[in-house]
């Protein structure tokens, strides 16, 4: 009987399908939340995976912060396109422009925890009762306890101590009226898991993820962009690297990492050796030890 | 591409923080190079803040704030580590009596269970817990750590009298497969490096056990099951007439060309294809998610089940099973509930409640009027309409229940279906 194991990417792949489509199944209007990063790439992957040869049955959902690299929105543009999906996209920009955020000034600013109240209000807007995210629980301590089924009230919030416990297979997504649900389908990926089955299926991803030449400002350890979001500092200047990112957020806060990795390969061996966590070069982090568990309470992705 | 063949094993641990559970799984992490640099410096930081004058390793297990402030684990949570043999996934579970719902939701996955002993204090009333749930939870196999041992001397005859207790009290259980071994999470013996201390123990270390652990037959692959979650219709012009049945396998080997049933309506007919992406598959288990299609056109929906003709569940709407209850609110007989098996799920109501079982003794208290939360109960439970079940102990995917309350949708109560006697 000791062949029938499958490996453990397929095992994870497994999982994600079966809670996705638990999703689609159990909501009447489930979206998938889609950043750009590679972990919502892996998601459509998954999401084309486990309805094929039928389409997406939802919706993608772009929280646009206005501050996103080039790249990100040219590879999200052409995803959309040869998926044959519906996006919504829900602009941190107009919420400013309408007065119902203010943005952040100061050298740091962000609009990071801005994105809040449009993601509400974007879900608010189509009735989404179930968005769907790339959330790892390897990512961050305020994530290790999340659910793959994760309960919010109808001001989208998360209570860490009324969680809904999970067992085996079964996933309680029954709701009351305005109450919705975040669901992580990759909960138990790990980064190495999520590089892997990238090399696996070879999936596309956009150019930031490779090695490439980027006029780049060195901020308290952490490598941004140069772009016309950034206030320079004095004595800050601007100068030209060999980098790549890690993880894919807004240019004023995603730091990228000294990198020669140009292939999924060499990328692989690189985070083998790495020394930091992935979210080590985030900067939105970096505002508190407990920065995450603060805005996923407030009903952050 | 060549893929290796890495697996996943899944295993709990539980314990009170005086066990030194988040140290072992420090430990872990730590040996096994899991932890990064700026991890490893911001423990190192807080443990010169709190006065230490070591790494306190539990601190990397440490999770949400207001558990920082107490102290205490108060939820289950997921940390993952790797070797170039296998990907773990640890359900780190806190172990006090108030927490017993946690134990078992992590349990219910899990592969392998460890229990942790303090060297000092032998068998405590926990220790019984803990084995017990990973009995009741049909937990394949337990590994028994005999923790602390450098506070013992390291003494061969502390251990002894302790694996010689454990197995008194675990005979009376059910777990299949159990382990013993002597260590010091603090100091790392056993833990993934040999102890020099220990010369006398000649068993594996905790990590080549887990390393090792024969766990492919984990699941049944006897009894083939695949509940339905969703039918999948294209509705496109190259997909015109496609009509393929989404699941995932609960149980045995499917194949394209078997002879199958499909409950409830009891129609037969074969496989056409298993497939996944448009991709074939030869042989579908668990846990496999795959897309079946069948060679006659038949009614099939959410909830259904395909199974082999000779070889179905039991059809029924009366269930008798071991319940763990979950909610602060106690349940009475004659509540109703929402019964959710497979990918089914129907209002139900409990109709007898039998006995609840002290979990530190195993001792049966019966003529009970309600069951409170962290409760252990027998109960039967009439639905309304039929569900297609396996014993818990043949299978956990189809013989797993989960109660929902009616009025606030939260998750009451999880349940394991008794062989009917």
């Amino acid at each position: 009987m000791s062949n029938y194991t499958i490996n453990h990417l397929r095992e994870l792949e497994s999982e994600a399908i079966f809670v996705i489509r638990e999703v689609a199944a159990q909501f009447d209007k489930p979206a998938l939340l889609f950043s750009g990063g590679k972990d919502s790439i892996l998601m459509t992957h998954l999401a084309k995976k486990a309805f094929y040869p039928a389409r997406i049955p939802f919706p993608l959902i772009h929280i646009d912060t206005g501050h996103n690299f080039p790249e990100t929105i040219e590879f999200r543009d052409r995803l959309v396109n040869d998926l044959g999906v519906t996006l919504i996209v829900g602009s941190v920009q107009e919420a400013i422009d309408k007065g119902m955020v203010k943005e952040e000034t100061g050298v740091n600013a962000s609009r990071n925890s801005l994105q809040i109240v449009t993601l509400l209000d974007t879900l608010e807007k189509h009735k989404t009762d179930a968005a769907m995210g790339g959330a790892r629980r390897d990512e961050e301590k305020a994530r290790a306890k999340e659910r793959f089924f994760s309960h919010r009230d109808e001001f989208g919030q998360w209570d860490p101590k009324n969680q809904r416990p999970e067992l085996w297979n079964l996933f309680n997504g029954r709701k009351n009226n305005g109450e919705h649900f975040r669901v992580f389908p990759i909960s138990n990926w790990t980064e190495m898991d999520v590089w892997e089955y990238i090399k696996l299926e070879e999936i596309d991803l956009p150019s930031l993820y490779f090695s490439h030449k980027r006029k780049c400002v060195e901020r308290d350890g952490v490598i941004l962009a140069a772009s016309k979001y950034i206030n320079l500092k004095d004595g800050e200047e601007v100068t030209e690297k060999i980098v790549r990112y890690r993880t894919c957020g807004d240019m004023p806060i995603t730091g990228a990492v000294y990198s020669e990795a140009d292939t999924i390969e060499k990328i692989i061996d690189e985070i083998a050796t790495t020394r930091t966590t992935e979210r080590g070069t985030r900067a939105d982090d970096k505002r508190g030890e407990t920065a995450m568990e603060d805005r996923k309470k407030a009903g952050y992705f | 591409m060549d893929l290796k063949n890495t697996q996943l094993l899944r295993f709990t641990t539980a314990g009170s923080v005086d066990d030194g559970k988040s140290t072992l799984i420090g430990r872990m992490l730590y040996d096994s190079k899991s932890i990064f640099q700026d991890q490893l410096d911001a423990v190192e930081l807080s443990s010169q803040n709190k006065g230490f004058d070591y790494v306190d390793l539990s601190l990397f297990t440490d999770g949400l704030k207001s558990e920082r402030e107490q102290g205490i684990t108060i939820d289950v949570a997921y940390r993952y580590f790797a070797t170039p043999k296998r990907k773990f996934i640890i359900a780190d579970t806190p172990g006090h009596i108030q927490y017993t719902r946690n134990m078992v939701t992590g349990a219910s996955t899990a592969n392998l269970a460890i229990i942790l002993i303090d060297a000092r204090k032998g068998l405590l009333e926990q220790t019984h817990r803990h084995a017990f749930i990973a009995s009741l939870l049909q937990i394949p196999h337990a590994i028994v750590c005999v923790n602390k041992m450098d506070l013992v001397g390291y003494k061969k005859d502390v251990y002894e009298k302790i694996v010689q207790d454990f197995k008194e009290f675990s005979s009376k259980l059910n777990i299949k497969d159990i382990q013993f071994i002597p260590i010091s999470a603090l100091e790392g013996d056993n833990v993934v490096n040999r102890s020099k201390n220990m010369s006398w123990y000649e068993g594996s270390t905790l990590m080549y056990l887990l390393e090792n652990v024969h766990i492919s037959s984990d699941y049944n692959l006897v009894d083939c099951r695949f509940p339905v979650q969703s039918v999948i219709r294209p509705h496109t012009r190259e997909h015109q007439d496609y009509r393929g049945y989404a699941g995932r396998i609960d149980g045995g080997v499917f194949k394209a060309g078997d002879k199958v049933k499909v409950l409830p309506s009891g129609f037969s007919t074969n496989i056409k294809a298993i497939e996944l992406n448009g991709i074939e598959i030869k042989e579908a288990f668990s846990p496999m998610s795959v897309t079946v299609r069948l060679t006659d056109e038949i009614d099939i929906s959410r909830g259904d089940m395909i199974v082999r003709e000779n070889n179905s569940p039991e059809v029924t709407q009366d269930l008798d099973v071991l319940i763990t209850w979950m909610s602060e609110n106690p349940v009475f007989k004659r509540t109703k509930v929402f019964v959710k098996h497979t990918t089914n799920e129907c209002i139900s109501m409990i109709k007898d409640i039998k006995y609840k079982i002290d979990i530190n003794t195993l001792h049966r208290i019966e003529n009970i009027e309600q069951i409170e939360m962290n409760d252990i109960a027998r109960i039967s439970i009439r639905t309304s309409k039929p569900l297609f079940v396996d014993s818990y102990n043949r299978n956990r995917l189809t013989g797993g229940i989960i109660l929902i309350d009616e009025q606030t949708n939260e998750t009451i109560g999880a349940g394991m279906i008794l062989n009917k006697s």
